[in-house]
Protein backbone atom coordinates (compact mmCIF):
# COMPACT_ATOMS: atom_id res chain seq x y z
CA UNK A 1 0.00 0.00 0.00
CA UNK A 2 1.30 3.12 -1.23
CA UNK A 3 2.49 5.65 2.01
CA UNK A 4 0.13 8.91 2.21
CA UNK A 5 2.54 11.72 2.64
CA UNK A 6 0.75 14.81 4.32
CA UNK A 7 1.03 17.60 2.20
CA UNK A 8 2.71 20.76 3.14
CA UNK A 9 0.46 23.36 3.95
CA UNK A 10 2.10 26.94 2.15
CA UNK A 11 -0.18 30.23 2.18
CA UNK A 12 1.35 33.65 0.77
CA UNK A 13 0.50 36.75 1.97
CA UNK A 14 0.90 40.06 -0.02
CA UNK A 15 1.74 42.99 2.08
CA UNK A 16 2.75 46.34 0.93
CA UNK A 17 4.38 45.61 -2.04
CA UNK A 18 3.39 45.77 -6.28
CA UNK A 19 2.12 41.74 -6.45
CA UNK A 20 5.57 41.33 -8.50
CA UNK A 21 6.97 38.64 -6.17
CA UNK A 22 3.32 36.19 -6.73
CA UNK A 23 3.86 36.91 -10.10
CA UNK A 24 7.52 35.94 -10.32
CA UNK A 25 6.02 32.82 -8.32
CA UNK A 26 3.68 32.14 -10.95
CA UNK A 27 6.59 32.11 -13.19
CA UNK A 28 7.42 28.87 -11.67
CA UNK A 29 5.58 27.68 -14.43
CA UNK A 30 5.24 24.11 -14.73
CA UNK A 31 7.54 23.67 -11.69
CA UNK A 32 4.15 25.06 -10.17
CA UNK A 33 2.63 21.72 -10.80
CA UNK A 34 5.34 19.76 -9.13
CA UNK A 35 5.18 21.88 -6.10
CA UNK A 36 1.47 21.73 -5.54
CA UNK A 37 1.57 17.61 -5.91
CA UNK A 38 4.04 18.29 -2.47
CA UNK A 39 1.59 21.16 -1.36
CA UNK A 40 -1.41 22.80 -0.70
CA UNK A 41 -1.98 26.43 -1.15
CA UNK A 42 -4.21 27.21 1.42
CA UNK A 43 -4.35 31.13 1.98
CA UNK A 44 -3.27 33.89 -0.06
CA UNK A 45 -4.12 35.95 -3.46
CA UNK A 46 -3.94 33.25 -5.66
CA UNK A 47 -6.44 31.41 -3.85
CA UNK A 48 -10.38 31.83 -2.53
CA UNK A 49 -9.68 31.93 0.94
CA UNK A 50 -11.44 34.70 3.39
CA UNK A 51 -9.25 33.90 6.33
CA UNK A 52 -5.55 32.79 7.54
CA UNK A 53 -5.72 28.90 8.37
CA UNK A 54 -4.38 27.89 11.54
CA UNK A 55 -1.44 24.96 11.11
CA UNK A 56 0.36 26.75 8.07
CA UNK A 57 4.07 25.07 7.16
CA UNK A 58 5.58 27.75 5.40
CA UNK A 59 4.27 31.35 4.15
CA UNK A 60 5.60 33.56 1.66
CA UNK A 61 4.88 36.92 3.00
CA UNK A 62 5.40 39.52 -0.06
CA UNK A 63 5.58 43.26 1.29
CA UNK A 64 6.74 45.78 3.51
CA UNK A 65 4.72 46.18 6.84
CA UNK A 66 3.06 50.11 5.92
CA UNK A 67 -0.17 50.17 7.45
CA UNK A 68 -2.24 48.73 10.76
CA UNK A 69 -3.61 46.05 9.01
CA UNK A 70 -0.50 44.72 7.41
CA UNK A 71 0.56 44.63 11.27
CA UNK A 72 -2.21 43.02 12.55
CA UNK A 73 -1.67 40.14 9.57
CA UNK A 74 1.99 39.94 10.24
CA UNK A 75 1.35 38.96 13.51
CA UNK A 76 -1.89 36.52 12.96
CA UNK A 77 0.70 34.93 10.66
CA UNK A 78 3.77 34.72 12.95
CA UNK A 79 1.27 32.56 15.54
CA UNK A 80 -0.17 30.51 12.82
CA UNK A 81 3.03 29.59 11.13
CA UNK A 82 6.08 27.07 11.56
CA UNK A 83 8.04 28.65 8.73
CA UNK A 84 7.77 32.43 7.71
CA UNK A 85 9.57 33.99 5.06
CA UNK A 86 10.39 37.71 3.45
CA UNK A 87 9.31 37.18 0.02
CA UNK A 88 11.04 39.75 -1.87
CA UNK A 89 13.40 43.14 -1.24
CA UNK A 90 9.99 45.46 0.42
CA UNK A 91 9.40 42.18 3.02
CA UNK A 92 13.24 41.73 3.84
CA UNK A 93 14.28 46.18 3.27
CA UNK A 94 11.22 48.29 2.79
CA UNK A 95 12.51 48.53 -0.41
CA UNK A 96 10.38 50.81 -2.50
CA UNK A 97 7.52 51.15 -0.16
CA UNK A 98 9.63 52.28 2.61
CA UNK A 99 10.53 55.49 -0.08
CA UNK A 100 7.69 57.63 1.69
CA UNK A 101 9.24 57.19 5.18
CA UNK A 102 11.06 60.58 4.45
CA UNK A 103 7.46 61.84 4.07
CA UNK A 104 5.08 62.42 7.28
CA UNK A 105 2.25 60.61 6.58
CA UNK A 106 -0.37 64.04 7.06
CA UNK A 107 1.65 65.38 3.93
CA UNK A 108 1.13 62.10 1.87
CA UNK A 109 -2.08 61.45 2.66
CA UNK A 110 -2.91 65.34 1.73
CA UNK A 111 -0.97 64.57 -1.64
CA UNK A 112 -2.98 61.64 -2.49
CA UNK A 113 -6.07 62.40 -1.59
CA UNK A 114 -7.07 65.79 -1.19
CA UNK A 115 -4.72 68.15 -3.16
CA UNK A 116 -5.40 66.02 -6.99
CA UNK A 117 -8.69 65.13 -8.37
CA UNK A 118 -8.48 61.69 -7.52
CA UNK A 119 -11.29 58.59 -8.32
CA UNK A 120 -11.35 57.96 -4.67
CA UNK A 121 -11.11 61.23 -2.72
CA UNK A 122 -10.97 61.77 0.95
CA UNK A 123 -13.57 60.33 1.77
CA UNK A 124 -11.43 56.82 1.58
CA UNK A 125 -9.36 57.84 4.35
CA UNK A 126 -12.61 56.86 7.11
CA UNK A 127 -12.60 53.26 5.51
CA UNK A 128 -8.68 52.80 4.52
CA UNK A 129 -6.10 51.35 7.72
CA UNK A 130 -4.21 53.68 9.19
CA UNK A 131 -0.70 54.02 7.72
CA UNK A 132 1.95 53.38 10.54
CA UNK A 133 4.30 56.85 10.49
CA UNK A 134 6.81 54.46 8.98
CA UNK A 135 7.20 51.41 6.93
CA UNK A 136 8.98 48.60 8.46
CA UNK A 137 10.17 45.45 7.11
CA UNK A 138 8.58 42.26 8.26
CA UNK A 139 11.80 41.07 10.71
CA UNK A 140 11.04 44.25 12.38
CA UNK A 141 7.24 43.38 12.92
CA UNK A 142 7.60 39.90 13.61
CA UNK A 143 10.44 36.91 13.94
CA UNK A 144 10.88 35.95 10.58
CA UNK A 145 12.74 32.49 9.57
CA UNK A 146 14.28 32.96 5.88
CA UNK A 147 14.98 35.97 3.69
CA UNK A 148 14.42 35.41 -0.11
CA UNK A 149 16.00 39.00 -1.51
CA UNK A 150 14.90 40.04 -5.36
CA UNK A 151 13.18 42.81 -6.37
CA UNK A 152 11.31 40.39 -7.58
CA UNK A 153 13.19 37.16 -6.53
CA UNK A 154 13.48 35.28 -9.83
CA UNK A 155 11.69 32.26 -10.03
CA UNK A 156 15.11 30.31 -9.72
CA UNK A 157 15.24 31.58 -6.22
CA UNK A 158 11.96 30.86 -5.33
CA UNK A 159 12.23 27.29 -6.47
CA UNK A 160 14.99 27.16 -4.84
CA UNK A 161 13.72 27.85 -1.61
CA UNK A 162 10.57 26.30 -1.92
CA UNK A 163 12.13 22.66 -3.02
CA UNK A 164 14.58 22.59 0.05
CA UNK A 165 11.77 23.29 2.84
CA UNK A 166 9.51 20.47 0.95
CA UNK A 167 12.30 18.10 1.33
CA UNK A 168 12.72 19.41 4.78
CA UNK A 169 16.49 20.36 3.79
CA UNK A 170 18.24 23.41 4.79
CA UNK A 171 17.94 26.83 2.70
CA UNK A 172 21.45 27.22 1.35
CA UNK A 173 21.29 29.74 -1.59
CA UNK A 174 24.48 30.46 -4.09
CA UNK A 175 25.35 34.00 -3.12
CA UNK A 176 24.45 35.23 -6.72
CA UNK A 177 20.65 34.32 -5.55
CA UNK A 178 20.79 36.08 -2.38
CA UNK A 179 21.71 39.65 -4.02
CA UNK A 180 19.13 42.81 -3.17
CA UNK A 181 17.43 44.45 -6.26
CA UNK B 1 64.25 43.25 -2.36
CA UNK B 2 63.51 41.52 1.22
CA UNK B 3 61.07 39.59 2.17
CA UNK B 4 59.58 39.13 5.50
CA UNK B 5 57.65 35.85 6.82
CA UNK B 6 54.61 36.07 9.08
CA UNK B 7 51.96 33.20 9.46
CA UNK B 8 48.18 34.06 8.04
CA UNK B 9 45.62 31.66 9.50
CA UNK B 10 47.90 28.84 10.52
CA UNK B 11 50.14 29.04 7.45
CA UNK B 12 53.86 30.38 7.59
CA UNK B 13 53.88 32.58 3.95
CA UNK B 14 56.21 34.85 2.90
CA UNK B 15 55.83 38.68 1.49
CA UNK B 16 58.00 41.93 0.27
CA UNK B 17 59.18 43.95 2.91
CA UNK B 18 56.95 47.35 2.84
CA UNK B 19 53.81 45.19 1.15
CA UNK B 20 50.22 46.20 3.00
CA UNK B 21 48.81 43.13 5.10
CA UNK B 22 46.08 43.02 3.04
CA UNK B 23 48.21 42.59 0.00
CA UNK B 24 50.21 40.03 1.45
CA UNK B 25 46.77 38.35 2.52
CA UNK B 26 45.49 38.74 -1.29
CA UNK B 27 48.76 36.89 -2.49
CA UNK B 28 47.60 34.03 -0.89
CA UNK B 29 44.34 33.87 -2.70
CA UNK B 30 42.55 34.80 0.31
CA UNK B 31 39.57 37.23 -0.38
CA UNK B 32 39.46 40.08 1.78
CA UNK B 33 36.30 42.09 1.71
CA UNK B 34 37.27 45.65 0.88
CA UNK B 35 35.03 49.04 -0.11
CA UNK B 36 37.18 52.05 0.07
CA UNK B 37 40.53 50.52 -0.93
CA UNK B 38 41.29 50.65 -4.44
CA UNK B 39 44.23 49.67 -6.00
CA UNK B 40 46.31 52.93 -7.42
CA UNK B 41 44.86 54.95 -4.27
CA UNK B 42 46.07 56.20 -1.06
CA UNK B 43 44.22 53.86 1.80
CA UNK B 44 42.57 55.14 4.23
CA UNK B 45 41.15 52.37 6.49
CA UNK B 46 37.55 53.40 6.56
CA UNK B 47 35.53 51.20 5.68
CA UNK B 48 36.62 48.74 8.43
CA UNK B 49 35.73 45.32 6.17
CA UNK B 50 39.44 44.35 5.87
CA UNK B 51 40.04 44.26 9.86
CA UNK B 52 41.92 41.31 10.75
CA UNK B 53 43.03 40.15 14.08
CA UNK B 54 46.68 40.12 14.67
CA UNK B 55 48.43 38.40 17.97
CA UNK B 56 49.33 40.37 20.39
CA UNK B 57 46.83 43.70 19.49
CA UNK B 58 43.74 44.14 21.27
CA UNK B 59 41.98 45.75 18.51
CA UNK B 60 41.06 44.60 15.64
CA UNK B 61 43.45 46.36 12.50
CA UNK B 62 42.58 47.10 8.87
CA UNK B 63 45.04 45.21 6.63
CA UNK B 64 44.48 47.85 3.94
CA UNK B 65 46.57 50.83 6.62
CA UNK B 66 48.36 47.88 8.14
CA UNK B 67 52.74 46.77 6.90
CA UNK B 68 52.70 43.26 6.98
CA UNK B 69 55.62 42.82 10.04
CA UNK B 70 58.15 39.94 10.35
CA UNK B 71 56.61 37.05 12.45
CA UNK B 72 53.08 38.75 12.41
CA UNK B 73 50.37 36.00 13.98
CA UNK B 74 47.26 36.91 11.21
CA UNK B 75 43.85 35.60 11.42
CA UNK B 76 41.72 36.38 8.44
CA UNK B 77 38.37 35.19 9.01
CA UNK B 78 36.83 33.40 12.22
CA UNK B 79 33.29 34.03 13.76
CA UNK B 80 33.94 37.59 15.09
CA UNK B 81 35.88 39.05 12.88
CA UNK B 82 32.58 37.67 10.24
CA UNK B 83 29.83 38.90 12.79
CA UNK B 84 31.59 42.49 12.77
CA UNK B 85 32.17 42.66 8.70
CA UNK B 86 28.04 41.89 8.57
CA UNK B 87 27.45 44.69 10.90
CA UNK B 88 29.54 47.20 9.24
CA UNK B 89 27.27 46.10 5.94
CA UNK B 90 24.36 46.48 8.00
CA UNK B 91 24.95 49.81 9.81
CA UNK B 92 26.10 50.94 6.20
CA UNK B 93 22.43 49.69 4.29
CA UNK B 94 20.77 51.45 7.74
CA UNK B 95 22.80 54.96 6.84
CA UNK B 96 21.51 56.55 3.52
CA UNK B 97 18.71 54.93 0.93
CA UNK B 98 20.71 52.18 -0.68
CA UNK B 99 17.25 50.94 -2.51
CA UNK B 100 19.22 48.62 -4.88
CA UNK B 101 15.58 47.97 -7.39
CA UNK B 102 15.99 51.31 -8.41
CA UNK B 103 19.78 51.67 -8.69
CA UNK B 104 21.64 53.25 -11.63
CA UNK B 105 23.94 50.50 -10.47
CA UNK B 106 21.99 47.48 -9.76
CA UNK B 107 23.51 44.39 -10.72
CA UNK B 108 27.01 46.21 -10.57
CA UNK B 109 27.44 47.28 -6.77
CA UNK B 110 30.35 46.52 -5.35
CA UNK B 111 28.33 47.11 -1.83
CA UNK B 112 25.21 44.38 -3.48
CA UNK B 113 27.66 41.98 -3.73
CA UNK B 114 29.77 41.67 -0.75
CA UNK B 115 26.20 42.12 1.05
CA UNK B 116 25.04 38.50 -0.69
CA UNK B 117 28.49 37.10 -0.37
CA UNK B 118 29.24 37.90 3.32
CA UNK B 119 25.59 36.36 3.81
CA UNK B 120 24.06 39.81 5.19
CA UNK B 121 20.96 38.92 4.47
CA UNK B 122 18.69 41.41 5.81
CA UNK B 123 19.20 44.53 8.16
CA UNK B 124 18.74 44.19 11.99
CA UNK B 125 19.26 47.95 12.78
CA UNK B 126 16.66 50.76 11.90
CA UNK B 127 16.89 52.16 8.73
CA UNK B 128 17.40 56.24 9.04
CA UNK B 129 16.09 57.35 6.00
CA UNK B 130 17.61 60.39 5.96
CA UNK B 131 16.89 63.27 3.65
CA UNK B 132 19.69 63.69 1.05
CA UNK B 133 19.79 65.37 -2.33
CA UNK B 134 20.94 64.56 -5.74
CA UNK B 135 23.25 66.90 -7.83
CA UNK B 136 22.98 66.73 -11.30
CA UNK B 137 23.58 70.23 -11.94
CA UNK B 138 26.68 69.31 -14.20
CA UNK B 139 26.40 68.22 -17.71
CA UNK B 140 27.62 64.96 -17.66
CA UNK B 141 27.76 63.05 -14.22
CA UNK B 142 25.42 63.42 -10.97
CA UNK B 143 25.88 62.62 -7.35
CA UNK B 144 23.53 60.70 -5.71
CA UNK B 145 24.21 61.01 -1.72
CA UNK B 146 21.21 58.27 -1.11
CA UNK B 147 23.92 56.16 -2.02
CA UNK B 148 26.69 57.22 -1.17
CA UNK B 149 28.91 54.98 1.75
CA UNK B 150 31.54 57.74 2.17
CA UNK B 151 34.55 55.30 0.98
CA UNK B 152 36.12 58.86 -0.43
CA UNK B 153 37.65 56.97 -3.57
CA UNK B 154 36.58 60.11 -5.51
CA UNK B 155 38.27 62.50 -2.94
CA UNK B 156 41.01 60.14 -3.54
CA UNK B 157 41.38 59.39 -7.19
CA UNK B 158 40.61 63.44 -7.74
CA UNK B 159 43.44 64.42 -5.30
CA UNK B 160 45.88 62.01 -6.19
CA UNK B 161 45.62 61.06 -10.17
CA UNK B 162 43.60 64.00 -11.84
CA UNK B 163 44.85 66.26 -9.44
CA UNK B 164 42.50 68.31 -9.15
CA UNK B 165 40.78 68.06 -5.81
CA UNK B 166 37.18 69.05 -6.59
CA UNK B 167 36.04 66.66 -4.38
CA UNK B 168 36.26 66.67 -0.53
CA UNK B 169 34.19 66.26 2.78
CA UNK B 170 32.24 67.75 4.86
CA UNK B 171 30.76 68.43 8.19
CA UNK B 172 32.25 64.88 10.15
CA UNK B 173 30.66 61.54 11.09
CA UNK B 174 27.38 60.80 10.05
CA UNK B 175 26.58 64.15 8.90
CA UNK B 176 29.49 63.76 6.57
CA UNK B 177 28.49 64.23 2.81
CA UNK B 178 31.19 64.53 0.02
CA UNK B 179 31.21 68.30 -1.52
CA UNK B 180 32.46 69.94 -4.90
CA UNK B 181 34.31 72.98 -4.47
CA UNK B 182 33.59 73.71 -0.75
CA UNK B 183 30.24 72.55 -1.36
CA UNK B 184 29.19 74.33 -4.46
CA UNK B 185 26.70 72.36 -7.21
CA UNK B 186 29.13 70.01 -8.94
CA UNK B 187 27.56 72.03 -12.45
CA UNK B 188 29.55 75.34 -11.36
CA UNK B 189 32.83 73.76 -10.08
CA UNK B 190 35.51 75.46 -11.65
CA UNK B 191 38.07 73.04 -10.72
CA UNK B 192 36.61 69.85 -12.17
CA UNK B 193 38.17 68.37 -15.53
CA UNK B 194 35.12 66.51 -16.64
CA UNK B 195 37.50 63.43 -16.19
CA UNK B 196 34.97 60.96 -14.98
CA UNK B 197 37.69 58.98 -12.84
CA UNK B 198 35.55 59.79 -10.13
CA UNK B 199 32.68 58.12 -11.22
CA UNK B 200 34.49 55.22 -12.50
CA UNK B 201 35.50 54.41 -8.88
CA UNK B 202 32.72 54.64 -7.31
CA UNK B 203 31.72 51.30 -5.81
CA UNK B 204 27.86 52.34 -5.37
CA UNK B 205 25.66 54.00 -7.58
CA UNK B 206 26.09 57.05 -5.67
CA UNK B 207 28.25 58.96 -9.21
CA UNK B 208 26.84 58.10 -12.00
CA UNK B 209 26.76 59.38 -15.72
CA UNK B 210 23.67 61.17 -16.59
CA UNK B 211 21.22 59.73 -18.79
CA UNK B 212 21.49 56.24 -17.36
CA UNK B 213 18.61 54.16 -15.75
CA UNK B 214 18.35 51.26 -13.28
CA UNK B 215 20.97 48.70 -13.66
CA UNK B 216 22.73 50.29 -16.62
CA UNK B 217 25.73 51.82 -14.72
CA UNK B 218 28.38 49.81 -14.85
CA UNK B 219 32.10 51.00 -13.40
CA UNK B 220 35.28 50.23 -14.50
CA UNK B 221 38.16 50.75 -11.93
CA UNK B 222 41.16 48.81 -14.15
CA UNK B 223 41.94 51.69 -16.12
CA UNK B 224 43.84 53.42 -12.62
CA UNK B 225 46.10 50.84 -12.85
CA UNK B 226 46.62 51.42 -16.36
CA UNK B 227 47.10 55.11 -16.14
CA UNK B 228 49.52 55.09 -12.98
CA UNK B 229 51.66 52.30 -14.64
CA UNK B 230 51.88 53.93 -18.22
CA UNK B 231 53.20 57.13 -15.76
CA UNK B 232 55.21 54.86 -14.71
CA UNK B 233 57.16 54.14 -17.30
CA UNK B 234 56.70 57.30 -19.37
CA UNK B 235 54.35 55.96 -21.91
CA UNK B 236 52.32 59.25 -20.46
CA UNK B 237 51.75 62.20 -18.52
CA UNK B 238 47.80 62.13 -17.55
Amino acid sequence: MAETVKKIRLATVWLGGCSGCHMSLLDLDEALIDLLTRADLVYGPLVDAKKYPEDVDICLVEGAVTNVENLELARHIRTNTRTVISFGDCAVTGNVTSMRNRIPVSDLLNAVYHEVSAPIGPEALKVLPALLKKVIPLHQAIKVDLFLPGCPPHPERIAAVLQALVNGDDVDLPADMRTFG
Amino acid sequence: MSVITLTINGELVSARSGQSLLEAIRDQGISLPTLCYLDGLSTRGGCRLCLVEISGQARLQPACTTTAGEGMVVVTHNDKINRYRKMILELTFAERNHTCAVCVSNEHCELQTLAAELGMDHVRYDYLNPQLGIDISHEKYGVDHNRCILCLRCVRVCDEVEGAHTWDVRHRGIASRVITDLNRPWGESESCTECGKCVEVCPTGALFDKGMSVGEMKKKTNFLRRILDGREKNQWNR
